[in-house]
């Protein structure tokens, strides 16, 4: 780690900041899984999908390091097994609802397989540290071309079968019944969500992806019942999330997967607390004409 | 109530044809589902005219929201035939409005009701919504359907915060926000407290009288309904029966159906008690 200090003088720090090619990178890839996670987020808070979305992180896992045991990049591992355990969530998903058992066993199954590749591999604790908690600051420019890649791709797929994919969300059955292919519409879906997990175990590592994918996306829609905006509000937070948490930790000797998990859940935990305030004084007048007399 | 009861209704137990008049609004002829071996139905004849409020009634899992999706395209038949508009079912799914049956929405879901009604417009096509003519459109159906529910004012409250009436309502303006000819709808009367059934009841009615629609409506209590249906369909031990309420909701009817004694009885108010099916209801389960 860098040991740079926090100056108030914003233009040297900024200088500093960008000054390194990993932290270019770092916020450049950051900045783009923070994207796509915004968008994906939505959709994954919206249709119940967190538990299912944090077992697809540890097959990732599971898939890295099965490809680096027999030698192929763990991006490719990690795409490819998340991929197929979506295809597989997709034909089920009728089935596997509240099923929280089945999701359960295959996360830890996965995530048992992940330990045994790696003992196999027999060496690389670096390796294992940096699918686990990220190495966001550890990027190459290949890896920041395959985030990118990824995101651009997924964000055109998103924006294909928005609508029918909202729709859906919602109710499935009035979705159906006006012509969606919901099973379709579900698969591409997790499909979407299989690439975000892969940028964002990129950037924050797979046992912590899934605080990017649900924690902006969950803030923002407590503040809006607009989709657009909610849309664009869980973008912004975790575009701020993942940038204030690198910036903290290259000013601070602490890991960003530290700073930007515990930036993405304090950001939820406050905005929860204000709007439940704001709920409970606006579906109950009395509540709020008994604060106000308190106050 | 200010509309005739269609003409050539008459009671028929399964396997025979009701005229009603030409060209009906959907039809089905001789139709049967199976589930697997089992049949759910069989032998099912009917044909819905134009205007006409429909009440289909019959015990838990005796198929009444399979034959809804049949009429929806959703379900296919195993055996007989289907017509809605004088086509397939599902060829025009614009013109058929749906409200499926229902358990209240997650009060923790953050979107605007009007957006949930407005997802009944372009909720099946591709991609975003562009910025254009179009979204002016969209807004001027919603908030005609908004308005033809009475649901105006909570059009930007959270949807996950409304009571099940005024859910209830937002789901029929969905289902009407195309101008159907057709409101396919099941058990919209259920978790609602008596006096919002009522209300609900008279608001369909209201609507569906004013814009010519066609209502086939599946209920657990025909009771709310009754001064606005014109016909009864009961489905039940794998058959259907379709008449006037008087005709269909008696005693002897309902006691062939079901093979069983059950006793129909009427109060002061022309409310319809039904006995004797409880036992029988939770055999079929």
């Amino acid at each position: 780690m860098v040991h740079s200090h926090f100056t108030w003088n914003l233009v040297d720090d900024w200088q500093q900041f960008t000054h390194y090619g990993f932290m270019r990178h770092a916020l450049l890839a950051g900045g783009i899984a923070a994207v796509l996670c915004g968008v994906v987020g939505y959709f994954v808070v919206l249709r119940g999908l967190s538990f299912a979305t944090d077992t697809l992180t540890h097959v990732g896992f599971a898939g890295a390091s099965g490809a680096v045991v027999i030698g192929l990049s763990p991006v490719v591992g990690l795409l490819g097994l998340t991929a197929l355990m979506a295809v597989a969530l997709g034909a089920l998903e009728q089935r596997l609802r509240g099923r929280d058992v089945v999701i359960g066993m295959i996360l830890v199954l996965t995530l048992g397989l992940g330990l045994l590749f790696l003992r196999l591999y027999s060496g690389y604790s670096n390796e294992t540290y940096a699918l686990l908690f990220g190495a966001i600051l550890a990027l190459s420019t290949r890896d920041v071309v395959v985030v990118a890649v990824g995101a651009v791709v997924a964000v055109t797929a998103l924006t294909a079968i928005f609508r029918p994919l909202l729709f859906a969300s919602l109710d499935d059955e009035l979705a159906e019944a006006r012509g969606v292919p919901v099973r379709a519409v579900s698969t591409a879906f997790l499909l979407v969500l299989a690439v975000a997990v892969a940028a964002a175990t990129q950037v924050i590592g797979a046992l912590l992806a899934v605080a990017l994918l649900i924690a902006p996306a969950a803030t923002a829609q407590r503040l809006t019942g607009r989709p657009g905006v909610s849309l664009l509000l869980a973008v912004a937070i975790a575009l701020a999330v993942t940038w204030g948490g690198l910036a903290l930790a290259f000013w601070q000797p602490h890991p960003a997967s530290f700073f930007i998990t515990s930036l993405s859940t304090l950001t939820y935990l406050a905005v929860r607390l204000l709007t439940a305030g704001v709920t409970v004084a606006r579906l109950r007048p009395a509540a709020r004409i008994a604060a106000s007399a308190e106050g | 109530m200010d509309r005739p009861p269609p003409k050539g209704a008459s009671l028929q137990l399964a396997g025979m044809t009701i005229s009603v008049e030409h060209s009906p609004v959907a039809r089905l002829h001789d139709a049967g589902v199976a589930y697997g071996r089992r049949f759910i139905w069989r032998h099912a004849n009917l044909e819905v005219a134009r205007g006409e409020f429909v009440v289909v009634l019959g015990p838990n899992g005796a198929g009444k929201t399979t034959l809804l999706r049949v009429l929806l395209g959703l379900h296919p038949l195993t055996e007989g035939g289907v017509h809605v508009l004088g086509g397939p079912p599902g060829r025009v799914r614009h013109a058929v409005g749906y409200v499926p049956q229902r358990r209240t929405l997650d009060p923790d879901l953050n979107l605007r009701a009007r957006d949930l009604v407005a997802l009944g417009v372009d909720g099946s096509r591709w991609g975003i919504a562009l910025p254009g003519q179009a979204p002016r459109r969209k807004r001027a159906l919603v908030d005609t359907a908004l308005e033809a529910v009475g649901a105006t004012a909570y059009a930007d409250r959270s949807v996950g915060h409304l009571s099940g009436g005024e859910q209830q309502r937002l789901l029929l303006a969905h289902a009407l926000v195309t101008h159907p000819r057709i409101l396919l709808l099941d058990e919209p009367l259920a978790s609602l407290d008596i006096r919002s059934q009522g209300v609900i009841s008279a608001l369909i009615a209201s609507v569906a009288r004013e814009r010519g629609i066609t209502v086939i409506l599946v209920a657990h209590d025909v009771n709310p309904l009754v001064p606005f249906v014109d016909r009864v369909v009961y489905v039940a031990r794998g058959s259907t029966v379709s008449g006037r309420t008087d005709e269909v909701i008696t005693s002897e009817t309902l006691s062939t159906l079901y093979d069983y004694p059950v006793e129909v009885l009427r109060d002061s108010r022309g409310r319809i008690v039904v006995v004797g099916l409880d036992d029988r209801d939770s055999h079929h389960d």
